[in-house]
């Protein structure tokens, strides 16, 4: 079983995030769990979100500790402990920011700000780094992600992000 | 049937099972409660959204907009009144649902005798969250366990799945019974959490749950009265009907357990109870809900049995003591406290097992009060504790 946690600020999208990857790796044939940290919603305050992924049913209820990678949505969350805390050995930190950081832990940066700005003309960041996430670690296939997109998103806004994301996969594929 | 499947069939079963496994889609608890409400077909369905509730009323309310779903949205302004317009439906004879948490179903309190008492068949999602104060928007049992003496059968189910299954058998099982029923799903756990399930097609959820006919309603040309005065030479008997209906609820639950399997090839233990890993087990764990799940991870590796307790109401008494017959020790695990006294639901199983032979060790554990996660790191502790057989009480 595969363990994510992302990190964002209230508003960013962390928790659709982590819906579309579980809605994702569940039509790639997987056993999928998402959830938010079901804090007290609240714009720009630090906010969590988990999905599990699977080749068995999940039955643990509890939230995720040791996560296997976390996906970080705003580079001004860097200097928080929770980032890199529960992590193991191999864990890896994907991170959206354009230089690197100071991390323990294997790290990849990707500076999806600048692409989505470029591609939505705004910052929000949560598909690219799906995209990323796609990319890096091979766990979702780009396919998936994309009929999901279309499935949550209506019309230019469902065609942007699916730029942004294939633009994101295809970036830091195989990294 | 086992082995003698000629090959062509076996190969047709498998594209049968393959095609059900296809049908899954990951959605949210509630959203999987909205789909099972929509396809049991309510006439009438009063709501008042409250956290973390609200997910199942608002996608209830798409659903009426975009008019996939055919029934009279009312809007109220309590949910004292939710309760209330359902009796007033209910009553007229039409099927009846509405879905609530936490201050939302303290308020109902009044109306939840007077739905019972009148035996009416009302259906009620119950997202579990804690009671105020200090407040508090997570997930704990304390609402509807507090409402266990109100004359409702409760269900508590452990995923979303569970929650659109038991969504439907409870229609069945309210109208058969007569008896108000609540399908309780944990808060965030369930609710709010995205996972795999097979939403049934609408023409099998006909077949298995056909319109519903009511044996008695109001009806302006035929006129009888509801709720009229009983004086006490009177009163007792009501009480004793629904206690006798609530008896008679146990087979009904089962026995709607097995026909929905034979629709959707999923079932639950008995309909009351879920045993899991109990044979040839000396130890057990006992719970409801969502956690119940973070268990079953564990339970092979601990080497001890698990007894879910789906039924709260009525309560599986000759269900809990079969099933604890080779056991030395057992722990009630639930998230909801009689203060000054202990948990519920260990209260009950102690006393359904003081009069057995066999009386296995009964150890409590409160824990997850307010949304207060039970990890890996919890439930080995508490399997350690069971073991041990030493009886008492512990907060985790």
């Amino acid at each position: 079983m595969i363990e994510i946690r992302a990190h964002g600020r209230g508003g960013q999208g962390a928790v659709t995030a982590m819906e579309i990857l579980a809605k994702a790796a569940g039509l790639d044939g997987k056993y999928t769990q998402a959830f938010p940290n079901f804090g007290v919603e609240r714009r720009g305050a630090p906010v969590r979100a988990f999905c599990r992924i699977s080749d068995e049913p999940i039955t643990i209820r509890s939230q995720v500790y040791e996560p296997d990678y976390v996906i970080v949505l705003d580079p001004s969350l860097s200097n928080l402990p929770e980032i890199s805390s529960g992590l193991k050995q191999d864990s890896v930190i994907l991170i959206n920011s354009n230089n690197s950081h100071n991390f323990k832990e294997k790290t990849y940066h990707f500076d999806a700000t600048t692409l989505a700005l470029d591609v939505l003309g705004k910052d929000i960041v949560n598909t690219a780094m799906l995209g990323v996430f796609a990319g890096v670690t091979g766990l979702v296939p780009l396919e998936p992600i994309l009929s999901v997109l279309d499935e949550r998103f209506n019309g230019k806004v469902a065609e942007l992000n699916k730029q942004l994301v294939e633009r994101a996969y295809n970036e830091t594929r195989g990294e | 049937m086992r082995g003698g499947m000629p090959a062509e069939s076996r190969k047709e079963r498998k594209g049968e099972i393959m095609k059900k496994k296809e049908a899954k889609k990951i959605m949210s608890g509630a959203h999987a409660v909205a789909e099972a409400v929509r396809l049991c077909r309510p006439d009438v369905i009063p709501m008042y959204p409250i956290t973390p509730q609200t997910k199942i009323s608002e996608t209830i309310a798409e659903m009426s907009a975009d008019g996939s779903l055919d029934a009279e949205i009312i809007r109220v302004e309590s949910e004292q009144s939710a309760i209330s317009a359902c009796v007033g439906a209910s009553a007229m004879g039409v099927r009846t649902y509405t879905a609530t948490a936490s201050q939302g179903i303290a308020l109902m309190h009044e109306i939840l005798f007077i739905a019972s008492g009148l035996r009416l068949p009302i259906v009620m999602g119950v997202a579990n969250r804690s009671l105020s104060a200090p407040i508090n928007i997570w997930n704990d049992q304390q609402d509807s366990v507090s409402q266990r003496d109100a004359g409702w059968i409760q269900l508590y189910v452990e995923n979303a799945q569970e929650a659109f299954d038991t969504h439907v058998q409870t229609f069945k099982i309210a109208e058969e019974t007569r008896l108000p029923t609540m399908v309780c799903l944990d808060g965030y756990l369930i609710s709010h959490t995205y996972e795999p399930v097979n939403i049934l097609d609408a023409s099998s959820v006909s077949r298995f749950l056909p319109r519903y006919k009511p044996k008695v309603s109001l009806n302006p040309s035929n006129p009888i009265a509801m709720g009229t005065l009983a004086t006490p030479e009177h009163f007792m008997e009501f009480k004793k009907q629904q206690q006798e209906a609530m008896e008679n609820a146990t087979g009904v639950i089962k026995r709607v357990n097995r026909e929905y399997a034979s629709v959707s090839e999923r079932s639950y233990g008995n309909g009351l109870i879920e045993t899991t890993n109990l044979d040839g087990k000396e130890h057990a764990i006992i719970t409801m809900g969502s956690v119940a799940g973070t268990a079953r991870s564990m339970l092979e590796k601990e080497g001890i049995g698990m007894i879910r307790v789906k039924a709260m109401r009525p309560f599986p008494k000759e269900d809990i003591i079969k099933a604890c017959q080779n056991i030395r020790s057992v722990g009630v695990l639930e998230k909801d406290v009689s203060l000054g006294s202990e948990g519920s639901l260990y209260t009950e199983v102690r006393s359904a097992l003081y009069n057995t032979g066999s009386k296995p060790k009964v150890l409590g554990f409160i824990a997850g009060l307010g949304g207060k996660d039970i990890t890996l790191d919890d439930m080995k502790n508490i399997m350690k504790k069971i073991k041990s057989e030493k009886e008492n009480v512990s907060w985790v």
